[in-house]
């Protein structure tokens, strides 16, 4: 079983839901990324998602695309994501860690270390899934084959707009998790409207049988609370990186943690 | 190829096209297919679009035998497709007349469209105007501040013009950022691409309704040839500029099956092909997912897109149509590059010996053609598309040539790309 089938697993014998931060690679500083996940676990969370930089992040709002600037801008690329995640894997085991981000950076990976060099290194790294946001079902086969084979996840969004035609469509290739993005828009937009979740969630239960995150929109205990009522992990990311983008590096994690036990007590309560 | 049938059902063109967007847009993109599987040969909607581009764009734009060019030449005879003479200045209105009509018929009373040099945004703007269509036009800050005749004319047709901060300040992010206002307002809005990029069906889409360039090439040329006693039914060559390329896919594509015919798509070589300094995709590029589909793009070795750089906004993206990068691989059609300098030199040539101000972007094309014909004997032909008049370019030429003139960018304290010596011009 993969890390992030038994995580959920164990989850859902505890009767508990996922809790699943996210944060860009490199932000808001470079050598930051490994005590920052360990940070995350010490407060509450299950999964963690690790965004990689890209200078074109088409389905990110601001706050995100600002991050991923700032990672860019001090030398974070994909052999140095990587890096983090081994470095994680020096204490940690156990947590799975998924990457998040766009399809060229990891093409490109492929065509500077060879056919499959991103898959074998990722895996070598200890990464356990990988969210791509450009790649659709339809045109990644062979990317989602060599995954399988390599034991890692391959997790997809669903949107409001998504048929249910979609929905059996990604059932049918996506694995680990799925992630429901809760509103039109992109990342760190608009007010989540609970109801509407509430609505889809059934929906979506119908064609996926892996656990359903929620995110986008997710900025407090309030809104986690509610989330968790219906999902399986809620998952927070733009609330995370305004909350570290101004601080000197001695507090990013202290802050990070109080944050993210706030949101766990909530989720648990 | 008489067999080129492209792109598969799919959209991919080879190994390049396809639809690589999130998932948030997965349903508007299969709205879009299914309207425009629905239209595209629908006899009702065909004649409406004949209809507009001949009462309201003024079609069939005519070609034009640049005499004196050829002449001073020596060589082959020149030819100008003239869409500079199209209603809004460029062979822009073409494709978003057809755009907006589906946006009509798909009952999507808001646009959206991004834009480089502004032409495809004053096209969409005037359509808008005409369609009684919102229009919300996307434009990166600098480009909003070189050229700001067309972003005025924008404002004039009633459309709000959005100034993007974020990245390189250009044309591809004018494009990401109005992917992301599709996004969250996917149920009323329909978004004009203005290129033969971006997710399928829009490579095909923009291209088929720019092939009514080249269609009405291949019926003018064989009159036009034989009044001028030039050999052949068709030109030897069909030159057009490529920034992300629809004015030279709407010339090209009638012409692939015509083999004997060559056809050369002309890149922006900016300050020199090997300068770093350039728009040249599909030389200096690689194939990668970029805007919803594969293609050539310039990126470094971590796959970030760099930052392009051209005299010329239109031509200043740093990818390509997927198409041409499918035309360069089976080798029916050429790239090559022209610089800023050469540009401009050709710019002021056509103006001074044809009297047609041409875009910047054109004269990249021109600028080749004036190459090429030199190689050539004069009983050959060459065809260049002229995609645009130049009336958007001339604050920019004035301030390159350091000519006084009331709305060049530097009276607003903005630097002209394209140098920062001004070019010295012979006058």
């Amino acid at each position: 079983m993969s890390r992030i089938a038994s995580t959920f697993s164990a989850l859902q014998a505890q009767g508990r839901k996922a809790l699943i931060p996210y944060v860009t690679a490199g932000f808001p500083f470079a050598d930051i990324t490994p005590a920052l996940m360990h940070g995350m676990v010490e407060a509450g969370a299950d999964v963690i998602e690790l965004g990689v930089p890209f200078s074109d992040p088409m389905a990110d709002g601001p706050v995100i695309q600002k991050a991923g600037e700032k990672a860019l801008s001090l030398g974070i690329g994909m052999v140095q994501v990587l890096d983090h995640v081994r470095e994680f894997r020096k204490r940690n085991n156990t947590t799975p860690v998924v990457l998040m981000g766009y399809a060229n950076p990891v093409e490109r990976y492929d065509q500077k270390h060879g056919e499959g060099a991103f898959v074998r290194d990722s895996a070598a790294a200890g990464v356990d899934g990988v969210l791509i946001v450009d790649y659709p079902p339809e045109e990644c086969e062979a990317f989602a084959a060599s995954l399988r084979a390599h034991g890692m996840d391959l997790i997809f969004l669903l949107a409001p707009t998504s048929t249910d035609e979609r929905m059996a469509e990604v059932a049918r290739v996506a694995s680990g998790y799925v992630y429901y993005v809760s509103l039109k828009g992109v990342t760190g937009s608009g007010a989540l409207d609970t109801a509407a979740v509430e609505q889809m969630l059934p929906r979506i239960r119908q064609h996926v049988t892996i656990p359903v995150g929620v995110g986008f929109g997710i900025r407090d205990a309030a809104t986690a609370q509610a989330i968790g009522k219906v999902a399986d992990a809620v998952v927070i990311g733009s609330r995370i990186i305004q909350l570290i983008e101004d601080q000197e590096h001695a507090k990013v994690v202290p802050l990070t943690i109080d944050f993210l036990r706030g949101i766990r007590k909530a989720l648990d309560a | 190829m008489n067999s080129y049938q492209q792109p598969d059902p799919s959209g991919h063109f080879g190994p390049y096209g396809g639809s690589f967007v999130s998932e948030t847009l997965t349903h508007a993109i299969q709205e879009l297919r299914e309207a425009y599987a629905r239209y595209q040969n629908d006899p009702e909607f065909l004649a409406e679009f004949h209809y507009e581009l001949k009462h309201f764009v003024g079609r069939p734009s005519p070609i034009y035998h640049a005499a004196r060019t050829s002449f001073e030449m020596g060589g082959a005879q020149i030819y100008l497709k003239r869409e500079d003479l199209n209603h809004t200045g460029a062979h822009k209105i073409n494709n978003v007349i057809g755009q907006a009509m589906l946006a009509k018929r798909m009952g999507k009373p808001r646009v959206i469209a991004e834009t480089g040099a502004g032409q495809h945004g004053v096209a969409t703007a005037t359509i808008c105007a005409r369609y009684g269509l919102e229009c919300v036009v996307y434009m990166g800050a600098e480009d909003v501040k070189r050229q700001s005749p067309n972003v005025y004319r924008m404002k004039l047709l009633g459309a709000t013009v959005v100034p993007v901060e974020s990245g390189s300040k250009t044309l591809k992010d004018a494009l990401n950022d109005a992917m992301r206002d599709w996004v969250a307002n996917v149920d009323n809005t329909f978004y004009i691409i203005g290129t033969v990029a971006g997710p399928h069906p829009y490579p095909m889409m923009v291209r088929d309704f720019q092939s009514v360039i080249g269609k009405e090439c291949i019926e003018q040329m064989p009159a036009m040839l034989a009044e001028q006693k030039v050999l052949g039914q068709q030109p030897d060559a069909v030159i057009a500029c490529v920034g992300g390329g629809s004015n030279a896919m709407g010339i090209f594509h009638p012409y692939i099956p015509f083999e004997k015919t060559r056809l050369i798509g002309v890149e922006a070589a900016g300050e020199g092909l090997e300068s770093g300094r350039h728009s040249a995709s599909l030389q200096k590029g690689s194939a990668g997912v970029l805007h919803g589909n594969r293609t050539f793009i310039l990126q470094d070795d971590n796959g970030q897109i760099t930052e392009t750089h051209s005299i010329s906004a239109g031509l200043d993206y740093p990818g390509v149509g997927p198409e041409h990068a499918w035309l360069q691989e089976i080798g029916r059609a050429e790239y090559v590059g022209i610089t800023d300098k050469e540009a401009l030199e050709a710019f002021h040539y056509l103006c001074r010996t044809e009297g047609i101000i041409p875009a910047l972007e054109s004269s990249h094309a021109v600028a080749y053609a004036m190459k090429l014909a030199k190689t050539m004997r004069p009983d050959q032909s060459i065809l260049v598309n002229l995609s645009g008049r130049g009336d958007k370019d001339i604050g920019t030429v004035a301030d390159l040539s350091g000519a006084d003139f009331y709305c060049r960018p530097s009276c607003q304290g903005q630097s002209v790309k394209g140098g920062e010596q001004p070019i010295k011009v012979v006058k």
